[in-house]
């Protein structure tokens, strides 16, 4: 049993020695990288931190093969960020103990070329011996390619429709039409109450347009500044996209001590434009460049709550070119 | 055996001297050199969780109703969209580890990119020979910007909608070509056409990370054709040789610990820290919004600056001309890009200082330029934090609209402030060190 355990040892051996012979061994022997001391306590580290890769790696592959485990997100995280981590130091070990420290210096490449640089430039003005009208066929040839390149482009214009802004100020909302809640249900004159707030829609129509979302609050009559004919009992509907950068406006302020602090306000929770329900929705602070928009209505026979016109100004953001204060229709 | 595979691959491409030559590329030490390395290692972590994560996300916004783990959004109306990444949040195995790890990334990327060019610009690196790497990096800090507000805009939730309304009404408001070109870009008026969301989803993982990657390759080739900047430590760096350590075996180990380290760390807050719980801000429709909205860091100076603007609009006989968010969404940051952008050319211009220039400034040995760069910094700086005077209102209950109109006169003041007080205190140092270097040689000479 000993005697083949030598042979094969003996042999492994001589196939490994065989190996290792080096057809460029008799080179004369120059070292670019110079030879450094050995560091076998360095060496050791970063085989146990290699080992302890191996540990989060193997963890990582056990919880995922997990079907359902608590916290499952954070121990994958855990175990494949170790690894890194783990791996970083064996970098830094190597980096830092176990590489010979070099430090080179390198004359920075030429920064300049001159005589290259005058060929290049030669090249190309000696090329263009033949040529009479320089200048004519220049330009001539950069109309053309700049021609072509305005009708390659020219498709993009099919990603939309780029010149008819009339879509942009449309709206569903028109007269007699009937306001109804996230649910659908028509809206109630007698539903609304003060100190509070209303999102509408209209009736039977797409609601994720910029036209459709509404707020309705009922104002005081004795605080009502403006329109009170567009505000039956006080009931005041404005659009509810802000007229500056086309968010919802879905904080309602109200005070919370009458007296000392300002009338309820309409805001808007992107960039806090504030608008006054009262006074035909003025803007009263905040960036907000124009009045919200403002829905008139009216109560119908069964005490149902419909627009009685559309809104007099363009709802949502602006734009170049847009009247302000017309309605459309 | 080494030998042999070098020969091996020599013989068939000719590649052995270009490689011995790059393994002993030198590298000047310093450890704020390796920040835009760090931001190449988020480049390429980005990638690898973003191709994951699209090998499940759905860009339709065909409405669905949801019937998924999530029971506070059973019965939900939402967009595929939306609904696919809560799949990938609760139901896909690691789904929500390589999310998170993704955002996390972008967040973490576009800061290493800000750290980075603070650096240059501080140092003073980005003078000839390097003024067009400069601007391929600031370029790309821009691609940056873009590429995330694009990727958090895919997901449909409440959050990215309103931050797309922003966006379309900020390209609205471009004087001219504003409306052509949102209708155009969106297929239509708000929320746009069932195209939009595919569009931006292409832009996402397709145009916007190729544009990044060609000018990555060119800005990186840039730097290693004209070598790296140094710092003067001592009298053997000079402009003429650079001093520092090889690519391989020096480099290499180091550039390997610090990608595992900043894949690590990344994935440790991917696993353990919470970043953008879309299933909390719900899907988004036009007639809803949320309070306490703050998009991702690196947009918060575009909304301070769009809530800074105070309120108006420029009209010329009833017609809008300019709509206000033009002010703040999109002068702001065109004048910001602008002046960083353009910097080497205008100090150039000022200084007419056209030599080439291999060693760094520290930031007090130019005094004006450093000065500059915080009267810009601060500037920027005060705008991002006005974006968060809601938030300071709810933690601290200062009044919104005083810190608003304090924060309107500090962007013009602070600055200016900045500018003198940095030049001074970097006049001071270096007047403090001529005096130390005056003492010690006196000194020196009275010992001889």
């Amino acid at each position: 049993m000993s005697k083949l355990k030598d042979a094969l040892i003996a042999g492994l051996v001589l196939l490994a020695g065989k190996r290792r012979k080096d057809p460029y061994a008799n080179l004369p022997e120059q070292r670019i990288v110079e030879e450094g001391a050995p560091d076998r306590r360095a060496e050791n580290v970063v085989l146990v931190l290699f080992a302890v890769v191996v540990i989060c790696a193997v963890a990582f592959i056990v919880v995922y093969s997990f079907e359902s485990l608590a916290h499952q997100t954070q121990y994958l995280g855990l175990a494949i960020g170790l690894a890194f981590v783990v791996l970083a130091a064996a970098c830094i070990v190597i980096a830092t103990r176990l590489i010979v420290t070099e430090e080179l210096e390198e004359p920075y490449p030429d920064l300049e070329h001159p005589d290259e640089s005058d060929a290049v430039a030669e090249i190309v003005e000696e090329s263009g011996s033949r040529f009479t009208r320089k200048r004519l066929v220049r330009m001539a040839g950069l109309g053309a390619v700049g021609t072509l390149g305005a009708a390659l482009i020219t498709p993009a214009l099919s990603l939309g429709p780029a010149f008819n802004t009339d879509k942009l100020k449309w709206t569903p909302w028109r007269r007699g039409r009937r306001l109804v809640d996230d649910a659908g249900k028509p809206l109630l004159a007698s539903e609304i109450e003060e100190e509070s707030f209303y999102s509408a829609y209209p009736e039977g129509a797409d609601r994720e347009l910029m036209g459709s979302p509404i707020i309705v609050v009922r104002v005081p009559l004795d605080e009502l500044k403006t329109r009170h004919d567009w505000a039956p009992h006080g009931i005041v509907a404005f659009s509810k996209i802000c007229t500056h950068a086309g968010c919802a406006v879905t904080l309602y302020r109200k005070p919370t001590f009458a007296p000392t602090q300002p009338r309820p306000a309409l805001v808007c929770p992107c960039h806090y434009s504030t608008f006054d329900p009262a006074e035909g929705g003025k803007v009263i602070f905040g960036p907000a460049g124009r009045n919200l928009p403002q829905l008139p209505l009216t109560v119908d026979g069964k005490g149902y709550l419909r627009a009685a016109g559309t809104f007099n100004e363009p709802i949502g953001p602006s734009w170049w070119g847009v009247r302000r204060g017309r309605s459309v229709s | 055996m080494i030998r042999g595979v070098v020969r091996y691959v020599d013989e068939r491409t000719g590649g052995a001297p270009f490689v011995r030559k790059a393994l002993r590329y030198v590298f000047p030490d310093h450890w704020s050199f390796l920040l835009g390395e760090v931001a190449l290692y988020l480049f390429m972590l980005l990638v690898a969780t973003g191709t994951y994560l699209t090998f499940f996300f759905d860009d339709s916004v065909t409405p669905t109703t949801y019937y998924g783990t999530y029971a506070p959004l059973d019965g939900a109306q939402m967009s595929h969209a939306y609904q696919s990444v809560l799949h990938i949040s609760f139901a896909v195995k690691a789904g929500l580890l390589i999310r998170q790890t993704h955002h996390w990334a972008a967040d973490v990327f576009v800061a290493t990119i800000v750290l980075h060019l603070m650096r240059v610009f501080f140092t003073g690196a980005f003078r000839k020979p390097r003024d067009l790497t400069y601007l391929l990096g600031v370029a790309m800090l821009g691609l940056a910007l873009l590429e995330g507000f694009l990727g958090y805009s895919l997901v449909d939730d409440l959050l990215s909608g309103m931050g797309l309304a922003i966006g379309y009404s900020v390209a609205l408001s471009i004087p001219l070509v504003g409306a052509p070109l949102a209708t155009l870009l969106w297929g239509g008026p708000f929320p746009g056409s069932a195209s939009f969301l595919p569009r931006l989803y292409i832009a996402h993982v397709l145009i916007i990370p190729i544009l990044i990657g060609a000018i990555l390759t060119l800005h990186l080739a840039l730097v290693a054709s004209r070598h790296h900047t140094q710092f003067k430590r001592t009298p053997r760096e000079t402009e003429r040789r650079v001093v520092g350590v090889p690519t391989f075996p020096g480099q290499v180990p180091r550039s390997l610990g610090l990608l595992c380290a900043t894949w690590g760390v990344l994935f440790l807050l991917g696993g353990l820290v919470q970043v953008n719980p879309v299933w909390l801000w719900g899907p988004f429709h036009v007639g809803d919004a949320t309070n306490g909205a703050q998009p991702d860091w690196y947009l918060g100076w575009l909304i301070g600056a769009l809530r800074l603007v105070p309120s108006f609009d420029v009209v010329i006989g009833g017609y809008t001309v300019v709509p206000n968010p033009f002010w703040g969404g999109a002068l702001f940051p065109l004048v910001v890009f602008s002046i960083v952008g353009l910097w080497p050319w205008l100090e150039r211009k000022v200084t007419g200082d056209d030599a080439f220039h291999n060693l760094l400034d520290r930031p007090r040995d130019n005094p004006s330029r450093t000065g500059a760069g915080m009267a810009l910094f601060v500037w920027v700086f005060l705008v991002f934090l006005a974006g968060s005077a809601d938030r300071v209102y709810v933690w601290l209950g200062l009044s919104y609209s005083h810190q608003i109109w304090g924060y309107r006169v500090l962007v013009i003041v602070a600055p200016v402030l900045a500018f003198f007080i940095t030049r001074r205190v970097c006049r001071e140092l270096l007047a403090g060190e001529r005096a130390a270097l005056v003492r010690t040689t006196a000194e020196d000479a009275s010992h001889v």
